[in-house]
């Protein structure tokens, strides 16, 4: 190596660059492979009982088939998926499933009754993260083997033993957890116990669109379309998942022709790349909301006329007209936009001269200091010294503190941080996973069973509580809508959370690509209908 | 120059001195003009005394409140009558950001040099000194962090103690300190036995006060010089961590945080992540010509 | 001096070398434990993440063995590590061997080519400088050399690339190889170069040289700045001693008793150089690789320590640390065996 390499390090500045020109210039990406580039650094597991990493969840999406679905289709209606939909029992807690004939795993055999059981009890059984998505549903290690059973080869059945909207439950089989697993791959691959856990964090063994080919952590992910799929074979035979950690270089990239797709463009770059005749940049609605929460064991920030001073001391428009711009809009309701009952609803603006004068009747005529967090990657530190500079205007000196996610997560879940810059996605595609947390917290005791954000922020909330939890059981369609729109406001007007923005996803396509789904949520990001030119 | 710093010249320069004093200014001075005809450690000394200009007087050359104060609408401008170097991504005047970011590298490099020095005098001088299983277990904890990466270990100390600058300048203190403590010993082994040490501990001197003021004085020139080196070191440690977002914390105007915020938008505005990086090149700079042609001064004299 | 003598001594040294190693690296898993242990972010956390129950939280916790005394964590840490495992990365699902292992060639690859540009550069440099010490010649070399000490990694990475890969596109950008040119040769080596060559894959040997140029160059030029550096100060103390004087009286042409003779007395002396050199490329690794998106040892390290992947994080240090202590050794012991008198000052 040394002798070549020396031999090309000597061969003069001129001659190697000259060599390797036509090779930049040749690089395009192969017909019938879509590379897209992407930060999935996040990715740690692709097993569907134990993946919660957004980037996870969309590979997972399209690797594994689901009992439910919103198809690429029409992502707003629910369609059945391994099954059709389900009949419920009169008192809304038995479910029974009929599979669609003719399915068959990426190895051939067929799928199963038996195989989807056997995928919702791994989930219980396993106990990794997602498994609160159904233990909520009354499923224990100890009872699931009972309440989710095969009946037939076809037909499916489980009970719950929790009462909630039956709507509530089928979103719950469109998400991660009700992703089919091949029991007998799993099981051969089983060590110590884990059910195939450790196999399937890094292979896959399900009938989606597409089957893993290869995870290499930080680096890829590669995909090979699976001819037999249910709904026929994806477009493009390929998909490689890029990691590119920088936004800067992912615009090279697909500027360059080197990937298909840029997910991570920034808004400055998105501005810069519009002109490009090569490229296509297309909006898709994100479900993130962006929020800052107040914790309330501070003095200050218990007083709630503060906490209203706070909510006018924010440049929404500022922020989403500047750097923000086209990733951003103003939303400041728990729900995100496009979810069932959500409200457009702002009431906030920045509003200094108001805001100082709250703070004169509450007691802080000069203001005080508090502490902000936020994580260190874009757009955080930006928003966060933006807030700090609007918010020193009415004498509230802020000290920004930024680390990495996980470090800021860490504090905020022990209740050790004042302010906190974070943002929220929502778990379904329903509005109680938002309420749970935004607007559910029964015992504020250091020792609680769940850590709801309204927790973290030491809301104690025993009313809005209950509307919670009937929110969630109402089977009048029109009645739980007005029940979600009064606990907005009340959140959004009452709560310790600044909520201000809903996220939307600019992509960069190369002009050639079209048929890119991006759905609401990663549950919704599908693969399958994307072409080439 | 006037008359009178010829007599001074001449006296500082007598062949045959009659004082103590006069000899050692004497040799100071010689080495000064050794240092002067140096051009390159003249340069070095140049921009180090303008950096240090610049941030004793950083509040006069520029308005503290643009180093922070965001203008949202002015973001990203390229160089102009008002923002000479320009602004950055939240529409703040890059030049004043860049000349409070002086501070906070001279902050670094001091708090640094105030805590290397003492740790390592005070592991070297007794190992050199004492000798025997002192030098031992004292020289062993010294290789133990001698062995680490300098970067990785200061990369991981950093994150361990959270970011800040503080905690930067801690962590590049703890791995910075093993090369004084290692020149400490040597220089103190080589004149342990000198006969002005004999004489002292003849006279009844105790050994710590041998140590602090027989051999410690010895120490500091050599101390010094590999100090100046270092320092170039220390900023562009300072500066990787800052890059990395271990350092200084926003608004703060540290040159690291500052290329590495801009660098998202390297390609269609190079200013706001090439001028900062720029500074911290020419700062260490600076530093490694002065520290060079200080060492080669005292080569040559010793 | 006795032939007994003369094999005891350097055995001595190397055996006393052996016992330091052995602390050393005893120090080096301590302290990189205790670290690993203090930081921040809850290790917990960036496994199941935010959403997990508390009960599937502490579940985790008890795997982990964090509820065990400090003292008897780092006891059964060390014992593993002597039976070479390390664990498994929570950040890549591998064990972190593997990881070690595929990463390292990469780290390897590039740090070996900047060590190649150093020396083939910084050697002849060396030399030149200190034969027209005092002249302009000399003056240049030492104002490019100090160019190098002074140069933020990262920020020349990023204007490379600016001005090398965006603009005038004469290189390929950060990573290692095309994603076109993806898995497309086995991994023999691991060294790209090399495996592309081996499959007679010509066109992915050039993408994969052209990923390499600018990070190499770069790296390169730092470590030729060093190495022109010392071999200047060691070849000014050999061009002083009378036998360079004698040789030149003698009649011998004074480029060959520059090229051949001083240099041929500092070789040993520059060995130590070369491999302290090599480890601080390890370390100029991670900041490089972050520019670059290398995905090597530098890389994989700082990943882990923000994901607070413990394993990950003491398997990486441990390996740096080791590689450090063995090109420490190695040229340890080098310099004994040539030169019996050297004691335990060398650099």
């Amino acid at each position: 190596m040394a002798k070549i390499s020396r031999r090309q390090a000597l061969a003069g500045a001129a001659a190697v660059p000259l060599a390797l020109q036509g090779q930049a210039a040749l690089a395009a990406t192969p017909k019938d492979t879509l590379v897209v580039a992407k930060q999935i650094d996040d990715i740690i597991t692709l097993d569907p009982a134990e993946c919660y990493e957004l980037s996870g969840i969309e590979v997972a999406t399209n690797l594994y088939d689901r009992l439910l679905r919103y198809e690429a289709e029409d992502v707003t209606k629910m369609v059945g998926g391994v099954a059709n939909m389900p009949s419920v029992s009169a008192d809304g807690k038995v479910f029974t499933f009929k599979l669609k004939p003719n399915q068959k795993f990426h190895s051939g055999a067929p799928v199963t009754a038996e195989d989807c059981a056997f995928s919702l009890q791994r989930v219980v059984l396993l106990d990794k993260t997602p498994a609160f998505l159904v233990t909520q549903l009354g499923w224990t290690k100890a009872n699931v083997k009972d309440l989710v059973k095969a009946t037939a080869p076809d037909t499916l059945q489980f009970t719950i033993t929790e009462s909630y909207a039956p709507s509530m439950v089928m979103n719950l089989m469109t998400s991660i957890i009700a992703s089919v697993v091949e029991k007998k791959i799993a099981l051969a691959n089983e060590k110590d116990g884990d059910l195939g856990n450790t196999w399937l964090k890094t292979n896959s063994a399900g009938s989606g669109a597409y089957k893993l080919i290869s995870w290499k952590a930080n680096e890829s992910v590669s995909m090979e379309a699976y001819p037999g799929f249910r709904m026929g074979p994806a477009n493009l035979k390929r998909v490689v998942i890029r990691h590119v950690a920088e936004p800067q270089t992912q615009r090279l990239m697909v500027e360059k022709g080197d990937v298909d797709v840029a997910r991570d463009l920034s808004a400055d770059q998105i501005k810069a790349v519009r002109g490009n005749k090569d490229l296509r940049i297309e909006d898709f609605a994100g479900a993130n909301t962006w929020y800052l929460g107040l914790n309330m064991s501070d003095e200050r920030l218990k007083n709630e006329k503060v906490r209203t001073a706070i909510k006018m001391l924010v440049d929404y428009d500022g922020m989403v007209n500047t750097f923000l711009k086209g990733q951003f809009f103003v939303q400041q309701s728990f729900l995100p936009v496009g979810f069932f009952s959500a409200m457009k609803y702002t009431p906030f603006k920045l509003d200094v001269a108001k805001a100082k004068a709250l703070l004169a009747e509450a007691g802080y005529p000069n203001g005080f200091t508090i502490k902000l967090a936020s994580n260190n990657s874009a757009p955080g530190p930006d928003i966060a010294q933006s807030i700090q500079q609007t918010m020193g205007q009415a004498g509230i000196k802020v000290e920004i503190v930024t680390s990495d996610r996980k470090t800021v997560l860490g504090d905020y879940r022990g209740r050790k941080t004042q302010m906190t810059l974070m943002s929220w996605g929502p778990d379904y595609f329903d509005p109680h996973t938002n309420a749970d947390t935004f607007a559910r917290n029964t015992d504020d005791s250091d020792g609680a069973a769940t850590k709801p954000l309204a927790w973290r922020n030491h809301w104690s909330i025993p009313e809005i509580s209950a509307q919670t939890a009937l929110a969630a059981k109402e089977l009048d369609a029109g009645k739980r809508k007005a029940m979600y729109e009064a606990l907005q406001k009340k959140v959004t007007l009452e709560g310790p959370f600044v909520l201000m923005f809903q996220n939307v996803s600019e992509v960069t396509f190369r002009k050639n690509v079209s048929g890119f789904k991006l759905g609401i949520t990663e549950d919704l990001n599908f693969y399958r209908t994307a072409k080439k030119a | 120059m006037t008359a009178a710093p010829q007599t001074w010249r001449a006296w500082l320069l007598h062949p045959a001195p009659a004082s103590r004093r006069q000899a050692q200014l004497g040799g100071w001075f010689r080495a000064w003009l050794a240092f002067r005809r140096n051009s390159l450690a003249m340069t070095g000394l140049v921009i180090v005394a303008l950096l240090v200009l610049i941030a004793i007087f950083a509040p006069v050359l520029a308005d503290r409140n643009l180093a922070v104060q965001q203008v949202l609408e002015d973001r990203l401008q390229a160089a102009s009558a008002l923002h000479w170097f320009g602004t950055d991504e939240l529409g703040r005047d890059i030049l004043t950001r860049m000349i409070f970011g002086a501070r906070i590298t001279l902050v670094i490099v001091f708090l640094v040099s105030a805590i290397v020095v003492p740790i390592g005098l005070a592991i070297g001088l007794p190992a050199g000194y004492f000798g025997g299983w002192v030098d031992a277990v004292l020289m062993r904890i010294t290789d133990i962090f001698l062995a680490f990466p300098r970067l990785v270990l200061a990369l991981a100390f950093a994150a361990a103690l959270g970011p800040g600058i503080e905690n930067a300048v801690i962590a590049i203190a703890l791995t910075a300190w093993p090369p004084y403590a290692r020149l400490a010993r040597a220089e103190t082994m080589t004149r342990r036995n000198a006969e002005f040490i004999q004489a002292a501990k003849l006279l009844g001197a105790s050994e710590f006060r041998i140590l602090a003021t027989q051999i410690l004085p010895l120490c500091l020139p050599s101390v010094i010089i590999r100090l100046t080196l270092d320092m170039a070191g220390i900023i562009l440690t300072a500066a990787g961590l800052g890059f990395l977002g271990l350092g200084a914390q926003p608004p703060a105007a540290e040159w690291g945080a500052m290329v590495s915020s801009g660098r998202q938008v390297l390609l269609d505005q190079w200013w706001v992540a090439t001028l900062p990086g720029l500074a911290i090149f020419v700062t260490s700079l600076g530093f490694n010509l002065l520290g060079d042609g200080l060492r080669d001064v005292s080569d040559s004299r010793s | 001096m006795t032939v007994a003598r003369r094999i005891a001594a350097p055995l001595r040294k190397i055996g006393s070398l052996l016992v330091s190693v052995g602390l050393t690296f005893l120090g080096l898993t301590c302290v990189t434990f205790v670290i690993g242990r203090v930081i921040p972010i809850d290790p917990v956390l960036a496994i199941v993440g935010d959403k997990a129950s508390n009960e599937t939280y502490e579940r985790v916790r008890l795997q982990l063995g964090l509820d065990q005394p400090l003292l008897e964590q780092y006891w059964h840490y060390l014992v593993k590590v002597v039976h070479g495992e390390f664990g498994t990365s929570v950040m890549t699902a591998h064990p972190v061997l593997d990881d070690l292992l595929s990463v390292f060639p990469a780290t390897l690859e590039l740090a070996t080519l900047s060590l190649v540009i150093g020396v083939v550069g910084g050697i002849p440099l060396g030399v030149y400088a200190a034969v027209n010490r005092g002249r302009w010649q000399d003056q240049l070399i030492r104002f490019m050399s100090l160019l190098g000490y002074s140069m933020p990694v990262f920020w020349l990475g990023l204007i490379g690339l600016l001005l090398f890969y965006a603009k005038l596109g004469w290189v390929a950008g950060p990573g290692r190889v095309d994603v076109g040119f993806d898995d497309m040769v086995p991994a023999v080596t691991g060294l790209m170069t090399i495996d592309s060559l081996l499959a007679g894959e010509d066109e992915v040997f050039w993408n994969v040289l052209s990923h390499l140029v600018l990070p190499s160059s770069i790296l390169g030029y730092l470590s030729l700045a060093y190495v022109a550096r010392m071999t200047r100060s060691f070849m000014l103390s050999q061009l002083k001693q009378e036998y360079i004087l004698a040789t030149l009286a003698k009649g011998l042409s004074p480029f060959r008793v520059v090229w051949i003779h001083a240099l041929g007395n500092v070789w040993v002396q520059l060995v130590t150089v070369i491999a302290l050199t090599f480890g601080s490329l390890l370390e100029g690794a991670v900041l490089t690789e972050t520019v670059f998106a290398w995905p090597g040892l530098g890389l994989y390290l700082k990943n882990s320590l923000f994901a607070a992947d413990l394993n990950a994080v003491l398997g990486g240090t441990v390996l740096v640390g080791v590689v450090y202590i063995v090109l420490n050794m190695l040229s340890d012991v080098v310099y004994t065996l040539v030169d019996p008198r050297a004691r335990g000052q060398g650099t």
